[in-house]
């Protein structure tokens, strides 16, 4: 379970994120939505805890992520916004090498290295070196990476950027799964579509603030559109400009 | 501890699959220095030893006025041969490179002789062609001897001991040993075992800073439940491993080219034998931390690959600053200067190669400070690790 209470950060004079709370539980689907430059990735990054927030408290799990970073990282599996691999290494050798440094025991390492592979079906191209891999291929060794050592909470920024009909399909059904085996996925999007077919709750950002948050029904019925996308456009619009 | 370790496993197995490091690791480094060694000695060996053993090549105007002078040059080893016909086409001959140096004898130079008229030889050459230089120079030594020869004689001839005309005897005595003579030219050495060293860790220190943020690779990795200081220890240390085989190997190559390297004919016996090898090596393998962590934390600051190459090739020169200026200034080793990276190694190599006796207390000083130094760049680099804007 992610909790985020009142979350402000800013860099410099560009105040990315100004006061956003929401929860997100487990066994469910939970999706940020906004447009570019809302705070969506801002939000992601101190949950992540590669940022620090200037005020406010996230917790993983109860965890803290500003106090106690290490046992909370432990709790996520993340997808961070362009992740990269290592080009010399096989696609095995690359999943491998994070469950090494989540810390796995040596023996169980193999197997659940096969197990994540398996799970996302990348057989085909596990054993070769991830240079050359097309988005898709890429996307998905970087999502086994971040599973495989079975994480309670997977965080997920922009997972479908770039990704074609049919790597975006497989990649919600792999969300599905994880949502049935209890886990809590967050994942950020700017594509309305997106959110509305796979997402329990949605939580609208704009302007570095909650502008709605609840489930797709709850949203169209606030706006009063029955059109996702007009609800999404009038419920940025609600957010008045900061200045 | 075990995050360390997988660390530095992964980053060596990764870079050993990449060709770009290790073409610098295995080949730029180790074999730059003992090829460029290798054509500086001959070249050096060739201009010594050409001065007197090569027959000289002289054209000469009008030698059929000097027949006297003639034999003398072909005595001491100049052939004369046919050249330009004029002074004019010897000025031509001369000025666009056909011939690099012509003597003219003129038609008055029997006669001026004769009537102890100083008697004008002319030697037409281009200062400032430089390959002219030596065999002008030799040119004008045979004649001047020649000169003197005849003066002597005059001497003699009236009675006068010829020993009026040498006052002094300056005698020079050399007390440099065969090693110390080759230590001039091989302190060059100790530079280019640095140069091996820092090449071949260079990628992979660019690589697994500025390269894996350009790849995208760092911020996922950031993510990973372990602390920053055992990501960045584990880098510094594969870092260190790749300096270290690149040192070995230059050191190796060093050690077989000497031997195919007319060092015999300077008058050099260079100590380069397996134990000096090896003792160089632990001599300058604490260098290793201090490269692996400077170049780390210079391409930490970086955006892009290119853009930490551009930098990191700066650090590769940093070394030679303390090493030159000891060498202009001929300072003697001390144990104050044993606290400088680079320059304590450079002054311990060319001991070793000089066959002096280690001192054991620079040594320590010089291991010790160098790992001090290592250790605190380490240390900044882990601070700077900390930092949230290292993802830029």
């Amino acid at each position: 379970m992610i909790r985020v209470e009142d979350l402000h950060k800013s860099f410099g004079e560009v105040k990315a994120v100004q006061g956003i709370s929401f929860e997100a539980d487990n066994g469910k689907i939970t999706g940020l939505l906004g447009p570019n430059g809302a705070g969506k990735s801002t939000t992601l990054r101190v949950l992540y805890t590669v940022l620090k927030p200037d005020s406010g408290s996230a917790t993983i799990d109860g965890v803290d992520v500003v106090t106690d970073s290490l046992a909370a990282r432990a709790r996520i599996g993340t997808l961070p916004h362009g992740s990269g691999l290592y080009p010399h290494l096989t696609a095995r050798e690359n999943i491998a090498y994070y469950a090494k440094l989540y810390d796995m025991p040596g023996e169980a390492i193999d197997d659940a290295v096969q197990k994540v592979i398996d799970q996302l079906d990348i057989n085909d191209f596990a054993d070769r070196r991830t240079k050359g891999f097309s988005q898709g291929q890429r996307t998905k060794v970087s999502l086994a990476r971040s599973l495989v050592h079975g994480p309670q909470n997977v965080i997920l920024d922009e997972p479908s950027n770039g990704l074609d009909v049919m790597a975006t399909r497989s990649l919600r059904e792999l969300i599905r799964q994880l949502k049935r085996a209890g886990k809590c996925v967050l994942f950020s999007s700017h594509v309305m579509q997106e959110v509305a077919a796979l997402c329990d709750e949605i939580v609208i950002i704009a302007e570095g603030r909650v502008a709605l948050h609840d489930t797709a029904e709850g949203i169209r019925n606030a706006t009063g559109c029955d059109d996702l996308e007009d609800a999404f456009v009038k419920a940025i619009a609600m957010v008045e400009p900061a200045s | 501890m075990s995050t360390i370790r997988n660390v530095f496993v992964k980053e060596v197995t990764d870079n050993f699959r990449d060709r770009r490091t290790l073409l610098s690791a295995l080949l730029m480094g180790p074999l730059f220095g003992p090829i460029l060694f290798a054509f500086v000695i001959n070249l050096s060996v060739k201009q010594s030893l050409s001065d007197a053993s090569e027959p000289l090549d002289l054209p000469i105007i009008g030698s059929e006025h000097a027949p006297n002078l003639i034999t003398y040059l072909e005595s001491n080893n100049i052939n004369i041969v046919d050249g330009p016909a004029t002074r004019e086409e010897a000025i031509d001959g001369v000025s666009n490179g056909d011939h690099d140096v012509v003597v003219v004898i003129p038609e008055s130079f029997g006669e001026d002789l004769a009537e102890m008229i100083p008697a004008t030889v002319e030697v037409i050459t281009d200062q400032a062609n430089t390959q002219a230089e030596r065999e002008t120079r030799r040119a004008t030594r045979a004649l001047r001897e020649y000169g003197q020869q005849i003066a002597m004689m005059r001497l003699t001839l009236r009675g006068v001991s010829p020993m009026v005309m040498r006052p002094l005897n300056v005698d020079e005595v050399d007390v440099s040993t065969p090693s110390g003579r080759s230590a001039i030219l091989l302190g060059m050495l100790s530079y280019f075992f640095i140069f091996a060293l820092l090449t071949g860790g260079m990628n992979l220190a660019i690589d697994a800073t500025a390269g894996e943020r350009e790849r995208g690779s760092l911020e996922p990795l950031l993510c990973l439940p372990v602390k920053r200081d055992h990501l960045i220890f584990g880098k510094i240390m594969a870092a260190c491993l790749f300096m270290a085989i690149s040192l070995s190997l230059s050191l190796i190559c060093f050690h077989f080219t000497l031997k195919f390297m007319p060092l015999q004919e300077l008058g050099m016996t260079p100590n380069f034998g397996p134990l000096v090898v090896l003792t160089a090596f632990l001599l300058l393998v604490p260098f290793a931390l201090v490269g692996a962590s400077l170049m780390t934390l210079v391409a930490s600051f970086t955006k892009s690959f290119k853009e930490a190459q551009t930098w990191v090739s700066v650090v590769l020169l940093a070394p030679t600053m303390p090493i030159l200026v000891v060498s202009i200034l001929m300072v003697r080793p001390s144990t104050a200067l044993m606290f400088v990276p680079s320059l304590s190694q450079h002054l311990l190599l060319v001991g070793l190669i000089k066959n002096e006796p280690l001192n054991m207390m620079h040594v320590a000083v010089s291991v010790g400070g160098t790992l001090i130094i290592g250790g605190l760049l380490t240390w900044i680099c882990a601070r700077l690790y900390r930092r949230e804007g290292l993802l830029g």
